[in-house]
């Protein structure tokens, strides 16, 4: 009824109208038979009548919802003056955006990577099993991001567990899916036949496999394909399903399609093709880890059974362990490694939230960016604050005015009230568009070609609605003091205060000059924080890595599906490096196993002949051709290359490091030295010489520091794999240089498969968490310090315009405009100074936190906490000059005429 | 603000007897606003005085709440004019706050007892 009302209303008053006037139309007549004049008549009526327009308002409450109307009323009235303050406007919509968005975009991606249940049913009975901490684990060979278990060992808990319904293994790799050429990679899955059944995935087309396609030796076994990758590559059509894909030149036929969004076990990582365990022996042929007890590649989770908790799966599975390890000892272990083999025993851990190796990696990097945006957060909501009071402050004189011609309390703060939600409502809105573009920035961002980051992009609105609801509560707080104070207040007083007074009384912008030092003082542990990020990236960028890797190109050469026994294998390694380097313009080429800073490794013990036998010495090792010190600009500083006559009967040769010869040698001349290694189960012992000496390079990772490293020569390397690497430094561009590599390897046979990519890419992918970190905290930093120069501004033209009057007083009685600037600079300054000097404090207490990030700089670095109060300083200097320079301009007659 | 909830006190003291006043005048006939004010005076011998301002808004509250129902006509003297007319639901209601108020007073004039002078 009410709401019918409502929308009828119009029409409602009019007829009210009607009737009031056919009244007093009836008055009117009865007054004139009485014998009055029509004039007297009408005054007569219209006084019996009363208040005609206080009687149609009453009628027009009764008809109308009075809190719609009001609030229509008050909205129009907010934006109106919203539009009219455009500054004001634009900065606090920015202030809620930034915060909001900021917040929004990490939080998200930090809950994707570490907080997140799996999408699948029941994840909270998901649990892995792997072996327990605090043990030697393990010995042999390590593939996959998540090298858990060897196959055989997998079979043995498969047979023998009884807490899990059901138990899956996985192991994600890549797949060739090009017969030669350039290659083309998808990422691939191998996992056991229980994968989606303990998943709880239902394909949507085709089927997924199940215990029947994975069985030993099943050969080539039916492939899933992940949702998107069908879409993708098969236009998300059915008739996908029957065809052949080729994985490392190995057909498999496409049985069925997984659920869109699922993406398995491992977060921020997909696949696109998924096939049987059993299927591995066929890809990887002479080099399957199935088969080999020393090869870690698998990872386990299973689903427990109903009534089973995770401790006593736990107690399960390290009870049954001593079993496990017995039945799967590697044979090739020496009795040293298969006492700790045997010694080791398994745990499980809760699944439900997936696995990842980018938590470890990011989830530091994301929590410190999400304490920042935070810190942003409040910086934008002081600034936020500090503004509405500097705007509350100018309207006290319209609120009392309001009053004054009686305007209700209520009403006013409800006009308030609208004002904040209305701008509080743009700024979220704003702030939600922004953590959308924000995130998918973030996700591109760590995304390489190497390992493409999988996140759902869905707006996360939890965490979205506690940043906005923080906001809106600001807006509202700060948007409703000064309305309420206002309003308490005797209009009249505050009529005459407003304006009036010589100075203004000090605490009345008490709580605006601690906003403005709050604002200083973070900005300023920001700026230390984004300073000291920039500066470890720049050093990173600069420092002497021991190599030049401008310029060079990496060919990775992949020719196993020619099948070559060693003996070939070796002539045509030797065979693509000479073609390489016969190519026009290539200028130096080389071969290699390890290219510097890929994050592969190779390190092995060993002794030195003729010395105390017991002293074993841990170093890196990296097996290169000719030519490879040249090709990297690593300069040799003692002794010679490896050379033609280094081959497979020749004395093996070694190059070692400055370091080697520092940390093993204390300097001693290094040249003539004989070392030992006893390189990996089953394999004997090896002998080197020590031929040359070379300059420094990094190995795994830039900002580890120099280690020990010792070059082999390839050419004289025990075990040949089917392919090789090979640097080359050309004078050609990169793309004609591709193309000739292309060319030449086709020549040798088509179906050899290259990869390419540059040294500078690689490494320039191995800083990305740094360059992160610096881009981020960068950015927040002087949004920080823009936002705190606004706030400082803000409080100075408030002081600035408070104190016109006393201004104008000084310079009637002789100031001049040096001694102005000078009492406006000093306020400014006192304020600025309070605020460094408490943000050096914070800093200092807070950088502590990201010492783990940082590279060559202590967190304490004072340079560049120097910097950052210089910088914090130089950007708040306009902010203080622009209204010392109005007060210096008052002009003395007209303030003091406007009294 | 506060002066409006003195207003509504008054209107809302009144209510109940303009209130019933309306419904017995326009229980015999419809009427129309100016007619229901007049009749009211000239029954009370000018006693009760009818602010005409604040007769509409009972009117309309009385029509809200179906108690009178009401439709444009022509009034005596040719002009056209909103009448209002009783419903079943306001002579029930009539006839309950009839008793009401008659129990009311015959109550008071017990407490206050005869005249004494």
């Amino acid at each position: 009824m009410g709401w019918l009302r409502y929308f009828r209303r119009r029409r409602r008053n009019e007829d009210f109208a009607l009737e009031v006037e056919a009244h007093l139309r009836h008055e009117i007549d009865e007054n004139i038979a009485r014998g009055m004049n029509p004039q007297e008549a009408a005054w007569a009526a219209q006084r019996k009548f009363g208040n005609v327009t206080l009687a149609k308002e009453t009628r027009h409450r009764m008809n109308t919802i009075g809190f719609l109307e009001t609030v229509a009323q008050d909205l129009r009235y907010a934006a109106r003056l919203l539009r009219l303050e455009r500054g004001f406007f634009i900065v606090a919509v920015l202030c809620l955006a930034l915060g909001i968005g900021a917040n929004a975009a990490i939080f998200h991606l930090l809950d994707a990577v570490r907080l997140r249940t799996l999408p699948v049913a029941n994840p909270q009975e998901l649990v892995e099993v792997q072996i327990g901490p605090n043990q030697k684990c393990c010995t042999g060979n390590f593939s996959s991001r998540r090298p858990n278990f060897t196959y055989a060992l997998w079979d043995q808990l498969r047979s023998h567990q009884q807490a899990f319904s059901n138990l899956f293994a996985w192991s994600a790799t890549s797949f060739n899916t090009t017969t030669g050429g350039e290659v083309h990679y998808v990422e691939g899955l191998y996992t056991s036949s229980d994968f989606f059944a303990t998943l709880g995935a239902n394909p949507v087309l085709g089927r997924l496999y199940s215990s029947e396609d994975d069985r030993p030796a099943c050969g080539s076994p039916g492939a899933v394909l992940g949702y998107s990758f069908w879409q993708r590559e098969y236009g998300g059509q059915a008739s996908a399903i029957g065809r052949k894909i080729l994985l490392d030149a190995k057909p498999f036929e496409i049985i069925g399609v997984a659920p869109a969004g699922f993406f398995g076990v491992e977060v921020g990582r997909s696949f696109d093709v998924a096939i049987p365990l059993c299927a591995e022996t066929l890809i990887n042929g002479e080099t399957a880890h199935t088969p080999e007890r020393h090869h870690w590649w698998l990872a386990v989770i299973g689903r427990l059974k109903p009534g089973w908790t995770l401790a006593q799966a736990r107690a399960h599975v390290q009870v049954i362990s001593p079993a496990l390890f017995e039945a799967t000892l590697p044979p090739s272990y020496t009795s040293e490694t298969a006492k700790d083999y045997l010694a080791m025993k398994l745990t499980a851990d809760l699944a439900g939230s997936g696995v990842s190796d980018l938590r470890s990696r990011y989830q530091e990097p994301l929590s410190i960016l999400l304490a920042i945006a935070g810190l942003v957060l409040v910086i934008a909501c002081a600034n936020l604050a500090n503004l509405m009071l500097a705007r509350a402050g100018a309207r006290e004189r319209e609120l009392a005015v309001r009053l004054a011609i009686g305007a209700s309390r209520t009403r006013l703060i409800r006009q308030m009230l609208a004002e904040s939600l209305l701008l509080a409502a743009i700024g979220a809105a704003c702030g939600a568009l922004l953590a959308k573009f924000l995130s998918s920035y973030l996700v591109r961002f760590l995304t390489t070609t190497n390992s493409p980051l999988y996140v759902d992009l869905g707006m996360d609105w939890r965490i979205f609605g506690f940043t906005a609801a923080l906001a809106v509560l600001t807006c509202l707080l700060f948007g409703l003091m000064p309305a309420i104070r206002a309003t308490r207040a005797n209009p009249v007083t505050l009529m005459k205060a407003s304006g009036r007074g010589l100075t203004d009384a000090r605490e009345r912008f008490g709580v605006r000059r601690i906003l403005v030092i709050t604002q200083v003082a973070l900005s300023l542990a920001l700026l230390v924080g984004a300073l000291l990020f920039v500066r470890s990236l720049h050093k990173l960028l600069t420092l002497d890595a021991g190599f030049q890797e401008s310029g060079v190109l990496v060919t990775e050469v992949d020719h196993s599906t020619l099948k070559y026994p060693p003996p070939r294998r070796y002539e045509l390694n030797r065979e693509i490096l000479r073609r390489i380097r016969a190519l026009p313009g290539v200028e130096q080429a080389a071969a290699t196993l390890i290219v510097p800073i890929s994050g592969n490794r190779w390190n092995d013990e060993f002794q030195f002949v003729g010395a105390d036998p017991s002293g074993k010495f841990l170093s890196n090792f990296s097996p290169v051709s000719e030519g490879y010190f040249r090709t990297l600009a690593t300069p040799l500083l003692a002794g010679r290359d490896f050379n033609e006559r280094d081959t497979p009967n020749s004395p093996k040769v070694a190059i070692v490091n400055q370091s080697f010869v520092k940390q093993f040698l204390k300097g001693a001349n290094p040249i003539g030295k004989r070392m030992r290694t006893e390189t990996g189960p089953g394999e004997p012992e090896t002998f080197y010489e020590v031929v040359g000496v070379t300059k420094d390079a990094k190995y795994v990772r830039l900002s580890d520091p120099f280690s020990p490293t010792v070059f082999t020569s390839l050419d004289q390397a025990a075990q040949l794999d089917y392919g090789t690497v090979i640097l080359s430094r050309s004078q050609v561009g990169l793309n004609a240089q591709l193309a000739a590599i292309k060319r030449e390897m086709a020549a040798i046979n088509p179906a050899i498969a290259l990869n390419f990519y540059t040294l500078r890419s690689r490494i320039a992918d191995s800083l990305l968490r740094e360059r992160l970190m610096a881009t981020l905290s960068g950015f927040f930093g002087f949004l920080a310090a823009a936002l705190a120069a606004i706030g400082l501004y803000g409080v100075m033209a408030y002081i600035v315009a408070r104190r016109r009057t006393e201004i104008g007083i000084r310079m009637a009685l002789g100031a001049d405009r040096a001694s102005v600037l000078k009492l406006i600079g000093g306020e400014c300054g006192k304020l600025l100074a309070a605020g460094l000097l408490v943000g050096v404090g914070f800093a200092l207490a807070a950088s502590q936190a990201i010492t783990k990030l940082l590279y060559g700089l202590s967190p304490k670095d004072p340079l560049t906490i120097g910097l950052s109060v210089l910088l914090l300083a130089l950007v708040a200097l306009p902010a203080a000059l622009i209204p010392a320079l109005r007060a210096a301009r008052v002009d003395p007659i007209e303030t003091l005429r406007d009294q | 603000m506060t002066r409006r909830k003195e207003n509504d006190d008054r209107v809302e003291m009144m209510q109940g007897t303009l209130d019933m006043l309306i419904l017995r005048t326009v229980l015999l006939a419809p009427a129309h606003g100016h007619t229901i004010a007049s009749a009211i005076e000239r029954t009370s011998k000018d006693v009760l005085q009818v602010e005409h301002g604040s007769l509409y808004p009972a009117l309309h509250r009385l029509e809200e709440r179906r108690l009178i129902a009401s439709f444009w006509g022509t009034s005596e003297n040719n002009r056209k004019a909103k009448y209002y007319r009783i419903t079943p639901a306001g002579r029930k209601y009539l006839a309950k706050e009839r008793g009401r108020w008659d129990q009311i007073v015959s109550a008071i004039a017990r407490v206050l007892g005869p005249a004494t002078e």
